[in-house]
């Protein structure tokens, strides 16, 4: 019995158990063939983990919203540099932690305007429907964000010193450099998904916001005001966002690009699983070290056997990782099964 | 009153199923297409050629293409760039590696391996749909990009990585003043806007609306899902692959990789969405809007007595542009064609209230 039960797992999990093998072998194959050492090896790994870890943050913001309220939101790049080109225009004026709470409070009037003019028009529209509308939100709020914020490149600085900390130099030659920031931002996503998990789980609003990821119909009829909790949502996206724009800005400046690094947070939601937070974290992850390792090792490599103009192929590793991964298993690392299929 | 189709009885299945088949339509259309094979070359000025004519009625073919695959069949793109720059690059190699071919020859082929290379991304459709769908032709766009850029073949070794064409011949004609050029992307235009209208009412058309209905009641009245979705990837990129040539050899003339971007993707989706999803007239109304919009942010506030700086201007155009976008979908959704027909219906009873 015991024994059927694993076969039966086995053939649902293969993708998984495939995607972690390939993974595996990735990381191994550069020190196998000798083409890295080992104190170059675990920078490239640190250095993907750091990477991923942003991209999870944006892949959370992706992941709340679709939970709650069905639609896929493209709009959460351009509210990353919204919220950023805020709070580093602000803080020119006023200490850094008030600027962020304006910009906190401006991302919350901004997810009242979402529901009122977007959402409750398009209610019960197609899905795609609303995917186009929420593009339509990232066109306007990038333009507006830089009408109103300026487009030049601005800085936010968290107070942290920029020098690397090399960390053992007695086990490799030269140690492994990290950045300070890197650090930071590894916690403070951590201590974010802490928050939002003992949310979700806890507190009553949390619990509304489960139900109504789970059925719109049967979260109101049971009295859950569903305009509220999209309300709730879309500012919690907008708090992640803002999180998300000031860990990044700090580390490459606030500028339009912002906006376009964002866009890796879409194949990392939907490796993780649209509909589950860890699933966008250890998502992250995969891609960050996957993308660092595709672009070092890989990409040259390719470029050598293939006489390419230098590698870059960072640029859709991800993409075409995720669509590999979606034929064999649409739902993802952890999402919920119930995926349109065809 | 002059817009009434009274006492216009159609005796034949022939006349019941033309195009146009309201008399006035048929006029009006006849003199559309005389007046800009006939008078509009005498009239416009070179610039107009260049800056408006030429790119509307380009990005008219571009819009038709993925209004076929998103307003049709009901399967979003974003990567419809993407396959505009396979058709570019395929038609830079034909002209540079087999100089002797014919630009027509050149521009079929250009389609045909932006069809090829739009139904081998087209298959994950099969398995996911809506968002997923989205991700799919990101990555489409995204490998395509790369891939000009880096491979140096698309290229032929330019070094920069940037191309520029040579004059385009055909039968004899050199196509080089703007007139030439509007001339032949008009005849293609006519040509391909005729076939498309055509595919939409034929039987692949209704099988393509089905599936964007509904998949599973087509699937079970007979519509074969494979068949409606990759024909509808292949005629969507071949339309894309021969805008994209016109595109670079037309309009551009040199280009470099990033002319073909997502950000080109986005704006021909933008395009048919404020346009009209699932109608020829607005894939013309909305790659005229697209051309116009920033001639007018140039225009007005000027006139107004409004300074507007260049990065105000690109600036306020997004703003416009998302902002009609969310509008159009909560308002209308059909976009502009839809208030065209609007419009129609009402000059119908005109002046009369009945």
């Amino acid at each position: 019995m015991s024994m059927y039960h694993t076969t039966a797992q086995l053939r649902h999990n293969w993708p998984v158990v495939l995607l972690a093998t390939l993974l595996a072998a990735g990381l191994a194959a550069p020190l196998a063939s000798g083409a890295a050492t080992s104190g170059f090896f675990l920078e490239v790994l640190l250095g993907g983990l750091m990477a991923g870890v942003l991209y999870s943050l944006v892949a959370l913001g992706f992941v709340l919203i679709y939970k709650a309220s069905g639609v896929f939101n493209f709009a959460q790049g351009a509210m990353v540099l919204f919220a950023a080109l805020a709070a580093a225009r602000l803080a020119e004026h006023m200490p850094l932690a008030l600027a962020a709470t304006l910009a906190l409070l401006l991302m919350i009037a901004f997810a009242w305007l979402v529901e009122r003019i977007v959402l409750r028009p398009l209610v019960n529209q197609s899905a795609v429907a609303l995917l186009m509308a929420t593009l339509g939100i990232s066109t306007f709020l990038e333009g507006f964000g830089q009408a109103l914020w300026g487009s030049a490149i601005y800085s936010i600085n968290l107070g942290l010193s920029k020098e690397p900390m090399i960390l053992g130099a007695q086990l490799f030659e030269g140690g492994i450099l990290v950045s300070r920031d890197d650090l930071v931002a590894t916690s403070v996503v951590g201590a974010l998904v802490l928050v939002l998990g003992l949310f979700f789980q806890k507190t009553a609003t949390g619990r509304a916001l489960r139900a109504v990821a789970d059925d719109h119909l049967a979260a109101q009829s049971i009295g859950i005001p569903l305009n509220r909790i999209w309300v709730i949502v879309w500012s919690v996206a907008g708090f992640v966002a803002l999180v998300a724009g000031l860990v990044w800005g700090s580390k490459l400046g606030v500028q339009f690009s912002l906006s376009e690094v964002a866009l890796k947070g879409l194949p990392v939601a939907i490796l993780g699983g649209l509909t589950s937070v860890p699933g966008a974290i250890i998502g992250g992850l995969i891609i960050g070290v996957g993308e660092k390792f595709a672009e070092v090792f890989l990409g040259q490599a390719l470029a050598r056997w293939f006489h390419l103009q230098g590698g870059g192929i960072e640029n859709w590793f991800a993409y075409v990782l995720v669509l590999a991964f979606l034929l064999v298993r649409p739902e993802g690392l952890f999402g919920e099964r119930h995926i349109d299929r065809v | 009153m002059l817009y009434r189709e009274n006492g216009q009885f159609k005796t034949s299945y022939r006349a019941d199923q033309q195009l146009l088949p309201i008399t006035q339509d048929r006029w009006l259309m006849i003199a559309l297409i005389a007046l800009s094979f006939l008078v509009v070359p005498f009239v416009a000025s070179d610039y107009a050629f260049r800056a408006l004519i030429v790119p509307f009625l380009i990005l008219t073919i571009a819009a038709i293409g993925l209004n076929i695959l998103v307003g049709y069949c009901g399967q979003i793109s974003l990567g419809s760039a993407g396959f505009m720059g396979v058709g570019a690059y395929v038609a830079y190699n034909l002209t540079v590696r087999v100089p002797q071919l014919n630009f027509l020859v050149v521009l079929l082929l250009s389609g045909g391996s932006a069809a090829l290379v739009g139904i081998a991304f087209g298959i994950p459709s099969l398995r996911i749909k809506g968002l997923y769908l989205a991700v799919a032709t990101l990555a489409a766009q995204f490998f395509l990009d790369w891939a000009f850029s880096r491979i140096p073949w698309f290229t032929v070794d330019s070094p920069s990585g940037s191309v520029s064409t040579n004059l385009i011949e055909l039968f004899g004609w050199s196509v080089e003043r703007p007139v030439d050029k509007y001339l032949l992307v008009l005849g293609l235009l006519c040509a391909l806007t005729l076939a498309a209208k055509n595919l939409t009412r034929s039987h692949i058309g209704r099988a393509w609306m089905a599936t964007r209905d509904m998949d599973v009641a087509a699937e079970i009245i007979g519509v074969r899902p494979v068949v409606a979705k990759l024909s509808a990837f292949a005629v969507s990129s071949f339309y894309a692959g021969i805008a994209g040539a016109l595109w670079g050899f037309v309009h551009l003339g040199a280009w470099e990789p990033a002319a073909f971007s997502v950000i080109l993707s986005l704006n021909l989706l933008f395009m048919i969405i404020i346009g009209g999803l699932g109608s020829m007239i607005g894939s013309f109304f909305g790659a005229a809007f697209f051309v116009l919009l920033p001639l007018l942010l140039n225009r007005v506030p000027g006139m107004l007595g409004i300074d507007l700086s260049t990065t105000m201007k690109s600036q306020l155009e997004a703003m416009i542009f998302g902002g009609l976008i969310v509008l159009f979908l909560a308002i209308e959704p059909r976009g502009l064609a839809r208030l065209w027909a609007i419009g129609k219906e009402k000059l119908r009873i005109w002046p009369f209230p009945h």
